[in-house]
């Protein structure tokens, strides 16, 4: 660890924590439909979609019929990224002539650019025409962010209200978070990525002759490199801003053309982050107590730093296995030291580490460097933050209700310890809000599991495997682990665009998005109609430094607990493997 | 009306004793209760508690292996299998003996009250007076609207209402108050109870309690448990823990797959046995608190008992533990019973002996506690002896609801002057001298203001014409209830004092009392009205009270304590009985209400937190055979993987055994802030659950290698 890799980790959390407030007072004053300097501008737009879409914005609605909105808005955005893909060929903007995408291929990613998952079992631009990226991923980055976003608004009006039926009304609530907050925001910075150098074009791909001529593996001569260009910048905004992850390339934040500079790394690692973050204030904005919000965010970047911090640690320290064989892992002012496999040298071991935490900390999923390649403990950093439910700071929308079942599940235990029922800003945590927030904490565990398990006890799942011994097991676990997470990263090292890769990952996939949501929506339903129980001296108030180290508890324990005999037989016992 | 207490205040240390168990339980019980949790292995109640459940089921998994393992075919050596199902075993039964010994309790109590409650005769009468012709039946033969005779000397054969006449009744069997009280038609003290005995006169009672339905049999139910319902919150916790229970489930079925492939693809070892995993599982699943939560419950309806309280459901002990409101008579809860004369004030140009004598003649005749202390005041001030009633010719006035005063018309012989004393409340005593053409002084006016300013009651004497003088009647507060008060304060619960008093009376009482508000010239209605109105703020609100128009407020408080003595309109329209009749009881009830959810809440934690260790002794003994460099996890040193897994299963056991004192006592509660509370909780039972389990394995490792078990 060196000083400048602690400044670049430093001054990133900094600009995170400055920058969040702000918008997020901003989105609160979106969703509670306040003026703001966007509505000359906006305002015509959204008013025409309404008409267009024949929705009444001031008519609301309970949680089924938003419940209900959100999940035929989501099948109709899946439907068409599929028939996209299947009938590209026929299709303008396609200069490379791609044919059709294979049907399972189709689904598994019509299901995950929709779920805001954005696993890739394809290569961008071996497989996908422009037409696709633009009109089947780009929307879909746009569309599923602002559905998490959508969501997570009902929940706090839940939370907000007291003694009401209604959550809001989920059209105008995606309408407004796509129109006021992420349209703006990526125009912004595709703007100055593509100053920094990201290509946007419709252009068909260069050739360029290589200055050294080399041998591919069948030792044919190479001499020619095709260079992949396309509309790159109008995507990649979205794909971080919504933690959407999926890459216009393969290789993803990493490629020269998605990040050429350590600049476009920060902004991009910033913005996976400032939306989630600036959520937090604007739940404490809503619910009309900014301590609440301050005590969230509190949580969730006190887990993320320590994180980061963590797999920062273990990727300096570098492989003692290597050391034996007089490599030098030293950190000079020539060599980075540490754990530089799979990594950019214009990024380095800070950024690298720095990005891999909060692109699975988020639910965003876009890869710098290859997580693969990672220490085992610094691969188990970004595995630990997807099991944690991707709650600091998680996807738009998704991590801030992710963390309110789990704030809803400390008041409970909380409340108990102090002798009283559980309540959280004045409702009162019964049995029927208990049972949702137990089949919230349980799916995703399971879901992992069972997968999980199935892959490994099946041949077809193990014959995808490239590397032997615990390291495969990772790879097996991290897969399914980051597809019912929503998180879309890969650990790589599993040949996954197979069948039975392609469909258990889509349920998986579905499971994690659509089975939290649901409840999630249902248990907003519950609390919205409940009395306000007013604060009292002896109401435990959830805004302290005691009760977010209660909750910071309660996240690790009920995450750490249900993955520790998988993570054993993975990074654990690979991690002693390589010290002893 | 002013509730009052029936029972004097002071009475409550002797009459808490009959249903006080001593602390140390015989081995009667002890025997029962091990009896019991051994019939409790039925599967079918087991399935009442989702996580015993699974321990249970994994215990029949367990000795199947075993016997497989005898006759040779194991997957591990038979003592070691046999020994992790026997623990198994013992883990389930000492969760239901924890269940049973809670139990055991009550059903020693309602044992007694079961012998109080025999097969009567009754006498049904055909029509509802004494002179009526009767029959003789068995009390279970009594239908609710008859009505039956009782004499003296026999027992009340079901629950009703007098109707008619008036009797001394011995309920000890129920309150365990030795001293009879009295029985009458009318009023609050109608009510009688199937199995207490008449003492004096007879009774003419109307039966309001299908047989079996009676009071007794409900305590009886409601203490041996048979109806014991499980309540809100410990239905949401149940959920919690269940999900718990799934999760583990599925993280111990994958084990098995994840196992064979970490075999497959190290190229060594054995998979982990079906024995380990069933060990892990029951390990990480919260069997401490799933074993222990029923007898928490009980426990907490047991404490109830024990201070003499009745609940008539465990929903009710859990609501009192989240009051936020106490509405207290001022009369006997926050002030001793009876207001006492203190002071004599008279008016200018009277002689304070004269205002004395004409007091406590007007007071001879006046039963009431006030009445008797201006007798003794007057007695042991001014020397006025008290005068029997016959020696002088005197007609007493008794109080009036239209005249407001009481006094007495003495004719002396052969004069004839007729001195008319009267005392009474200021506007009362002003009207009736103002009617006969006297004046009020203004003096007298301002002595009367002072009184109210400090919170005494005036009470104006006038003779004839003239006013004579005020008594100060004083509300005397009782010792160390200011503290009280400042308790439930910080608990956060806001005490209200009831009050029949005008307003300034009330405020000073008030101000003394260290009440957090007050309700001055309070009407039943009034009661009504204000819990409406603090429930419409969310609040929770409990009250006592005993009289029949106590009853619509007792029915919409969330917390309604009715006094024993009170009317069965009362007792029927409250949710918790208090056989004491005290109503200072309220605070106990809060803090039981409490204790009971922390016990929960602070097992819970425990529980969960000891999975750490536990992860630590069970992951590196599973895959020793696997991956040996797991070993470096063993941080606890433990012996063999065979010792690991067996001492982290017998901790499990054990500290189940180690913590039914404290779930059947529960955690002790102080009255302090909700942070402090939740820190102390947290290092005790969130941090130390973390670290004893470390510290408790190696000792039962140790022991292990000790004995040569491994």
């Amino acid at each position: 660890m060196t000083f400048n890799g602690i400044a670049q980790i430093g001054i990133y959390l900094a600009a995170l924590l400055i920058l969040a407030k702000p918008l997020g007072i901003f989105m609160a004053r979106v969703y509670q439909r306040e003026p703001t300097f966007l509505d000359p501008i906006v305002g015509p737009i959204e008013r025409l979609i309404y008409r267009l879409g024949k929705v009444n914005p001031d008519q609301e609605m309970d949680w089924k019929d938003n419940a209900a909105a959100m999940l035929l808005f989501n099948f109709a955005g899946l439907v068409l990224v599929y028939a996209l893909q299947r009938f590209q060929q026929f299709l303008p903007l396609n200069p490379q002539g791609f044919g059709s995408v294979s049907p399972d291929s189709s689904f598994s990613t019509a299901v995950s650019f929709a779920t805001n998952t954005n696993w890739q079992g394809y290569s961008g631009e071996t497989t996908m025409t422009y037409l696709t990226q633009m009109m089947g991923m780009t929307v879909q980055n746009f569309l599923s962010a602002a559905t998490g976003m959508a969501v997570l608004t009902l929940f706090i009006r839940g939370i907000a209200r007291h003694s009401a039926k209604t959550l809001g009304n989920f059209w105008v609530d995606m309408t407004r978070s796509t129109l006021y907050i992420l349209l703006p925001l990526s125009i912004i910075l595709a703007l100055v990525t593509v100053e920094q150098g990201v290509v946007q074009n419709f252009s068909s791909y260069v050739s360029a002759s290589l200055l050294q001529p080399t041998n591919d593996t069948a030792n044919t001569k190479v001499t020619e490199q095709v260079i992949a260009t396309g509309p790159v910048a109008s995507q990649l905004a979205i794909k971080h801003l919504g933690t959407n992850g999926g890459g216009f390339f393969n290789a993803n934040a990493s490629h020269p053309y998605e990040s050429p500079t350590p600049l476009t790394d920060f902004l991009l690692t910033l913005a996976e982050t400032i939306i989630a973050l600036g959520l937090c204030h604007t739940f404490g904005k809503m619910v009309r107590d900014g301590r609440q919000g301050w005590a969230l965010s509190a949580a969730m970047m006190i887990i993320l730093t320590a994180a980061i911090m963590l797999a920062y640690y273990a990727e300096s320290a570098g492989n003692p296995k290597l050391q034996a064989l007089g490599i030098d892992q030293h950190t000079t002012s020539m060599n980075p030291g540490g754990n530089m496999e799979g990594k950019e040298v214009r990024f380095g071991i800070a950024k690298s580490a720095l990005f891999a935490t909060v692109t699975t900390a988020t639910s965003c999923g876009a890869v710098n460097s290859m997580h693969d390649s990672f220490t085992p403990l610094g691969g188990m950093v970004p595995l630990v933050m997807m099991h944690l439910g991707e709650v600091a700071l998680g996807g738009v929308g998704s991590g801030l209700y992710g963390m309110l079942v789990f704030v809803i599940v400390a008041v409970f235990v909380a409340g108990l310890l102090v002798g009283r029922t559980p309540e959280y800003l004045g409702h009162k945590i019964e049995t029927y809000d208990m049972k949702m927030a137990a089949l919230l904490i349980l799916i995703m565990p399971m879901a992992v599991l069972a997968f999980t398990a199935i892959a490994v006890a099946t041949d077809v799942g193990k014959a995808a495997i490239a590397n032997p011994g615990p390291h495969g097991f990772s790879e097996i676990l991290y897969i399914f682990t980051s597809q019912a997470n929503n998180n879309g990263s890969a650990f790589a090292g599993v040949s996954v665009n197979t069948p039975f890769y392609n469909i258990m990952g889509g349920l998986a996939m579905l499971i994690g998005r659509y089975w939290l949501a649901v409840p999630t929506l249902a248990l907003a339903g519950s609390l919205v109609g409940k009395k306000l129980v007013p604060p009292s001296e002896g109401t435990l108030p959830t805004h302290v430094p005691l009760f977010i180290f209660w909750l910071i508890a309660v996240i690790l324990i009920v995450g750490a607990l249900n993955f520790i005999p998988a993570l054993a037989l993975g990074p654990i016992v690979e991690h002693f493997m390589m010290v002893q | 009306m002013l509730i009052q207490s029936k029972e004097p205040v002071t009475m409550t240390a002797q009459t808490t004793q009959h249903l006080k168990k001593p602390a140390g339980l015989n081995a009667a019980i002890y025997r029962r209760a091990i009896a019991d949790s051994l019939t409790k292995l039925n599967p079918k109640s087991m399935l009442r508690n989702p996580v015993m459940f699974v321990v249970e089921v994994g215990s029949v998994l367990t000795t199947a292996l075993w016997i497989q393992a005898i006759f040779g075919k194991g997957e591990a050596a038979p003592w070691y299998i046999g020994s992790i199902s026997l623990w198994l075993w013992f883990t389930v039964i000492f969760a239901n003996f924890s269940e049973t010994m809670a139990e055991g309790r009550g059903k020693a109590q309602a044992e007694a009250l079961r012998r109080a409650r025999q097969d009567t005769r009754a006498k049904l009468l055909h029509d509802p007076r004494r002179g009526a012709e009767f029959e003789i039946v068995s009390s279970t033969e009594l239908r609710e609207g008859n009505y039956f005779l009782v004499d003296a000397g026999e027992i009340i054969a079901a629950d009703g209402e007098v109707v008619e006449g008036i009797a001394s009744v011995d309920e000890s069997a129920i309150t365990g108050e030795s001293a009879p009280v009295i029985r009458e038609s009318g009023g609050d003290r109608s009510a009688v109870t199937g199995g207490t005995k008449v003492l004096s006169d007879w009774l003419v009672i109307r039966v309001t309690a299908e047989p079996g339905g009676g009071f007794l049999d409900r305590m009886i139910k409601l203490i041996e448990g048979a109806k014991r319902q499980k309540t809100p919150n410990e239905i949401a916790l149940n959920i919690l823990l269940a999900a718990f229970t799934i999760i583990f489930l599925s993280v111990c079925v994958t084990l098995l797959p994840f196992s064979l492939f970490a075999v497959s693809t190290a190229g060594q070892g054995m998979p982990i046995t079906v024995t380990v995993l069933v060990a892990l599982l029951v390990c990480l699943i919260p069997t401490t608190i799933g074993g222990l939560l029923s007898a928490i419950g009980i426990a907490g309806m047991d404490r109830m008992i024990r201070h003499n309280v009745i609940a008539t459901s465990g929903r009710a002990i859990e609501a009192a533990g989240d009051v936020d409101v106490l509405l207290l008579d001022k009369t006997g809860t926050i002030t001793l019973g009876n207001r006492m004369a203190t002071e004599f004030t008279p008016a200018p140009g009277i002689s304070r002996e004269r205002l004395a004598d004409a007091a406590q003649l007007a007071s001879l005749a006046d039963e009431t506690p006030e009445g008797r202390s201006i007798v003794i005041l007057a007695k042991e001030k001014y020397g006025l002896r008290g005068r029997e009633i016959h020696e002088i010719a005197a007609q007493f006035v008794p109080f009036s609801a239209q005249t407001r005063m009481s006094g007495a018309d003495i004719q002396p012989d052969g004069m004839n002057g007729k001195r008319i004393i009267r005392k009474g409340a200021t506007d009362a005593i002003k009207a009736f001298i103002e009617q006969q053409g006297g004046i009020f002084p203004t003096a007298v006016l301002q002595s009367v203001q002072e009184i109210s300013r400090v919170g005494a009651t005036p009470l104006v004497v006038a003779e004839n014409r003239d006013v004579l003088g005020v008594i100060h009647l004083k509300d005397i507060v009782k010792g160390g209830i200011k503290e009280r008060f400042a308790h439930l304060r910080k608990m956060g619960i806001k005490t209200v004092m009831i009050t029949g008093d005008n307003p300034s009376t009330a405020t000073a009482i008030a101000a003394e009392a260290g009440v957090d508000d007050f309700l001055a010239e309070a009407k039943p209605e009034d009661k009504l009205k204000l819990i409406r109105e603090y429930q419409r703020g969310g609040r929770l609100v409990a009250m006592t009270g005993d009289g029949t128009n106590d009853a619509p407020a007792l029915a919409q408080a969330d917390v309604a304590v009715a006094m024993n003595t009170g009317t069965q309109s009362a007792r029927e329209a409250a949710n918790m009985i208090d056989l004491d009749s005290n109503p200072t009881k309220l605070m106990e009830i809060v803090e039981i209400g409490k204790q009971l959810l922390m016990t929960r809440g602070t097992l819970t934690t425990f529980s969960i937190a000891n999975d750490v260790a536990k992860y630590f002794a069970i992951i590196p003994a599973a895959f020793a055979t696997t991956y040996p460099a797991l070993n470096a996890l063993n941080i606890m040193k433990l012996a063999t993987p065979e010792s690991a897994i067996l001492s982290a299963v017998i901790f499990n056991a054990l500290i189940i055994i180690m913590l039914i004192p404290l779930a059947l006592k529960g955690v002790k509660y102080k009255p302090v802030s909700a942070v402090h509370l939740l820190r102390k909780h947290l290092l005790i039972y969130g941090v130390g659950g973390i670290i004893a389990p470390f510290i408790g394995i190696k000792l039962v490792d140790l022991i292990l290698v000790a004995l040569h078990w491994v």
